[in-house]
């Protein structure tokens, strides 16, 4: 029951194969058997958001999923969204809107936030993205920023504006 | 400006003390105490010893050893005492969650394993649970080393209160009840402490504001020369005060790695972090004010009593939040007789200590009730009332009825600035038209005092080795850039960005040329690093008169380079220029590159110093005290007691702003700390002092759908005290903003002729206060 068992699947688009312990969560092998520690562990138990990860293409806790039931699957956690510039209009926005401060919070607020954008094809409204990201919490930020951010990063990815790493690079930002 | 640090963090970049891994590390799980209050009979730890992958397991005299206790007291606390700690309790616990036995093992897995394996035979003790019980005569104490349970008590009196009183036209009064809440950093406190026996060093990558203090105390108390311990704080996933507390956890996994004479980790899981962190408020204050037929504030008279678990927290002490609230209690007020009753009471829970804001929401919130409740009996606004009393904008310098030196506050320009912020005419009419539709809207307006750059008069005078003053290194690199060492560190505040501007402004650099590093005892100058928001006002100040001599070394050298006067050059955007025409002269670049590789093409004797340091603690003022006032805006469901907040408006007045940016997301920040307070957060005991909802599932922190859009404006009265000017903002969101609140739920439950003076404001509380439940 305890001994290891043997897990391949998908992160950041490369296959890996690992043995772990059945009761290794998700986020736990990304964190210590990937050392991706990108995705963030607040509270294991599906409170506080900060382990998000895409999982074959939602958003999911990897605080709750075991890395045994990730089996076959498509990962993408925070460095991988980043790196293949999936999310680099959030990234510029945030940095913009200084919607961070720890940045402990950030990469599951990312991944909320790509989750909603890629679902929506209309420039949701402040409420909207208030609710969409309901189960991450920050203690830093007023979230104030954070709505802000996403809401930049909106209106150019829905309404097929410039890429805000244009927008931004106007305002002498490097995205 | 954005923040250069960013974008690392957003990458998924950032380096927690939680995502370090060393090699060799192992990993320590603890044993908790189940009971409030229990004698530890036996420990019997075979079973665990045995388990797979354990490397040690200790028990409170092991570790009581090699580690020699601490007592949390500050010597000018008057009389204040406090009972020894230790890593791990030898006899007797006192609270539930308290560690008892340290497990460690090849991985966390491992030693929880081995932990629910240690059978500790408990005897239970009579606990203390709360204010009544820990004044009880002859009742149950929460240490038998001490007399009582008091830990500190004192007082305040401006002599004339009984005769303002008996004056007075009107008497307002109320009994406020504060609950316990705490920090709850996104990212749990967390150490790994690595002690390497071949050099006797010390080496602790710890998630702390503080690492100079932490450097200190672990040389003390494990009996390592302060040269050989070096702390580092990486990147650390919120604070606010949580982390800058001795914890006995903390303690003992040095004391583990020192006996293992390897890397040992431990990060407190949530559940861990609710038992162990340190709690903040818990206060019950009585109080009234003593006014004139007109609405002027005569006079306070406050009695506060505090429940801060069953130690004074080391090294800063417990009772610092109970003296701020009877010292900040009226603050921005014309009075003219203040009397105050502190008590400081241990109880058989966790302690409670320095949060976000130490004292100022619970004198905050009771200071303006009163003044609403003034403002009513005397038929006058709440903006009338705080116009007729605020301390004047000319009156500065002056001294509060409590005691405090105010340089200059800008209290009536906040007042006037938040009525057009907030359109209160326009909120008021609303308020009218929602009512008559059953729809019940409160408009709550405070104003807070707000304690910043704290000179040594804080710790320093009490015996703690606790640094007022901060340094700052400053020095070009051979190809021309900036690094930056200083003492303030980061914890996502913008630390990094604002010492880095303020370099680049006073030295004439590009800010994108200069690194700053914060954070490491071996690398960093010694200093009070980051609390009661000295950043910006102390360790911004540091940096600025650094980057000044810098700038001089560098004119001067560039002076003998160009044979000219160095008075007659200046350094403007990496450039050495003549000071009348800004004429290019010669590069920063050129003038190190000469300095580092060619000084033989230099005269003899030129001081060719690129390196400049500085210290500075704050000598004028003993504080740079800010002002600012919030409105709040709520809509109460009188049927369900649900309160949505529709909007929050804050002025506040932090001096000379560096950077609007992060300005205002820390005031953001702080306000949704204090709304927490006032509707959500409350650590709820049972009578037997179990902490019944410690998980991020019962404990309700503030999330984005609750939490209204946050408009801040500003009034900037710098310092003269420093040449930057700047005060601190970090605590201004926290200070009033549930004060405010406050004021707006009971503004909104007046037509019922209810009221509330307990926070947080729960749907059951307002439910009761309407007489529904
Ligand atoms: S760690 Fe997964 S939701 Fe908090
Ligand atoms: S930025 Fe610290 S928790 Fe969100």
């Amino acid at each position: 029951m305890t001994a290891p068992v043997p897990v391949s699947l998908i992160v950041n688009g490369t296959e890996v194969s690992r043995l772990v312990a059945p009761r290794t969560t998700l986020a736990d092998f990304l964190r210590f058997d990937l050392e991706l520690t990108g995705t963030h562990t607040g509270c294991e138990m599906g409170a506080c958001g900060a382990c998000l990860v895409m999982m074959d293409g939602e958003a999911v806790h990897a605080c709750l999923v075991f890395a045994v039931q990730a089996v076959g699957s498509r990962i993408e956690t925070v460095e991988g969204l980043a790196e293949r510039g999936a999310i680099a209009d959030l990234q510029a926005a945030f940095h913009v809107r200084n919607a961070l401060q720890c940045g402990f919070c950030t990469p599951g607020m990312l991944v909320t936030a790509h989750a909603l954008l890629e679902r929506v094809d209309e420039v949701p409204s402040r409420e909207e993205i208030r609710d969409a990201l309901s189960g991450n919490y920050c203690r830093c930020t007023g979230y104030e920023a954070i709505v802000d951010a996403v809401t930049a990063a909106a209106q150019t990815r829905c309404c097929g504006g410039a890429r805000p790493a244009d927008a931004l690079q106007d305002e002498g930002v490097q995205p | 400006m954005p923040r250069p640090n960013a974008k690392r963090l957003l990458a998924g970049r950032g380096r927690y003390v939680t995502d370090i891994t060393l090699p060799r590390m192992l990993h320590a799980a603890f044993v908790r105490c189940p009971f409030a209050h229990a004698r530890i009979f036996s420990v019997n730890a075979d079973a665990a010893r045995a388990a797979p992958g354990v490397r040690l397991v200790a028990t409170g005299a092991d570790l009581a050893r090699i580690c020699t206790p601490w007592v949390g007291t500050l010597d000018h606390f008057k009389g204040m005492k406090s009972p020894p700690q230790l890593p791990l309790p030898v006899d007797i616990a006192v609270w539930a969650g308290q560690a008892v036995v340290a497990v460690v093992a090849d991985t966390r897995a491992l030693a929880e394993d081995a932990a629910e394996l240690v059978e500790i035979e408990f005897e239970e003790l009579p606990a203390v649970t709360d204010l009544d019980m820990a004044q009880e005569p002859g009742g149950a104490k929460v240490s038998a080393v001490l007399p009582d349970n008091m830990c500190f008590r004192a007082g305040l009196d401006n002599g004339n209160v009984d005769e303002l009183f008996a004056s007075a036209a009107h008497v307002v009064e109320g009994d406020f009840t504060f609950g316990r809440h705490t920090g709850v950093t996104l990212e749990p406190r967390a150490i790994i402490a690595d002690y390497d026996p071949s050099e006797e060093r010390l080496t602790v990558h710890h998630a702390t504001q503080t690492p100079y203090q932490f450097q200190d105390l672990y040389s003390r108390h494990y009996g390592i020369p302060e040269s050989r311990v070096r702390v580092v704080a990486p990147d650390v996933g919120g604070s606010f005060g949580i982390k800058l507390h001795v914890y006995h956890e903390d303690m003992a996994v040095v004391g583990l790695s020192i006996l293992l004479g390897r890397p040992v980790k431990f990060a407190a899981d949530r559940t861990e972090a609710f038992v162990s962190d340190i709690h903040a408020r818990d206060h019950r204050v009585k109080a009234r004010a003593a006014v004139g037929a007109d609405g002027t504030l005569l006079a306070f008279q406050v009695e506060d009593e505090t429940a801060i678990g069953a130690f004074s927290t080391y090294p800063r002490t417990s009772a610092v939040e109970g003296n701020q609230v009877i010292r900040l209690i009226g603050a921005p007020y014309r009075l003219k007789g203040y009397q105050a009753d502190l008590k400081v009471l241990f109880q058989n829970k966790v302690q409670t200590s320095q949060y976000r804001a130490v004292g100022h929401p619970i004198a905050c919130a009771v200071t303006e009730r009163l003044v609403d409740l003034a403002a009513e009996k005397t038929g006058l606004d709440p903006f009338a009332i705080r116009a007729r009393n605020l301390i004047p904008d000319d009156a500065y310098p002056c001294t509060s009825a409590t005691g405090y030196q105010f340089e200059r506050l800008s209290h009536e320009a906040c007042l006037s600035k938040l009525k057009a912020l907030m359109d209160y005419d326009r909120l008021r009419a609303d308020q009218a038209e929602a009512r008559a539709r059953g729809v019940h809207r409160g408009i709550g307006i405070a104003a807070f005092v707000e304690i910043t750059n704290p000179s040594p008069a804080f710790y320093g005078v009490g015996g703690a080795r606790i640094s007022a003053q901060d340094g700052a290194i400053l020095k070009i690199t051979p190809s021309g850039e900036v690094r930056c060492l200083i003492s303030v560190t980061e914890q996502g505040q913008g630390t990094e960005a604002i010492i880095g501007q303020i370099v680049a402004d006073h030295l004439g650099v590009p800010q994108t040329a200069i690194r700053v590093i914060t954070g490491d005892t071996e690398v960093t100058p010694h200093g009070g690093a980051t609390w009661a928001c000295r950043g910006a006002g102390i360790g911004g100040e540091t940096a600025l008169q650094a980057a000044k001599k810098l700038k001089g070394q560098v004119l001067a050298l560039a002076g003998t380079i160009l044979q000219a006067n160095g008075e007659d050059l200046d350094l403007r955007d990496g450039e050495v220029v003549d000071r009348a025409n800004g004429q290019p002269r010669i590069s920063l670049a050129e003038v190190a590159r000469i300095a580092y590789f060619r000084s033989d093409t230099l005269p003899k004797g030129t001081d060719a110093q690129l390196t400049a340091a500085h210290h500075f603690a704050p000598q004028g003022y003993p504080f740079a005290f800010t002002n600012g006032i919030h409105g709040s805006h709520v809509e109460v469901d009188v049927e369900t007691g649900l309160v949505k907040i529709l909007k929050h408006f804050v002025v506040e007045d932090c001096g000379r702003i560096i950077n609007p940016l992060l300005v205002e997301e820390q005031v953001r920040g702080g306000v949704v700390q204090g709304l927490g307070a006032a509707f959500f957060e409350e650590c709820r005991y049972d009578e037997a002092g179990q902490l019944t909802n410690g998980s991020l599932a019962d404990y309700l922190v503030p999330m984005s759908c609750e939490m209204p859009d946050i408009l801040i404006d500003h009034v900037e009265t710098p310092t003269a005290d420093t040449e930057l000017g700047a005060k601190g903002c970090g605590e201004a969101g926290t200070a009033a903003a549930s004060a405010a609140a406050l004021n707006a739920v009971n503004d909104a439950l007046s037509p019922f002729g209810a009221a509330i003076s307990q926070i947080p404001m729960t749907p059951a509380r307002l439910l009761k206060a309407l007489g529904t439940i």
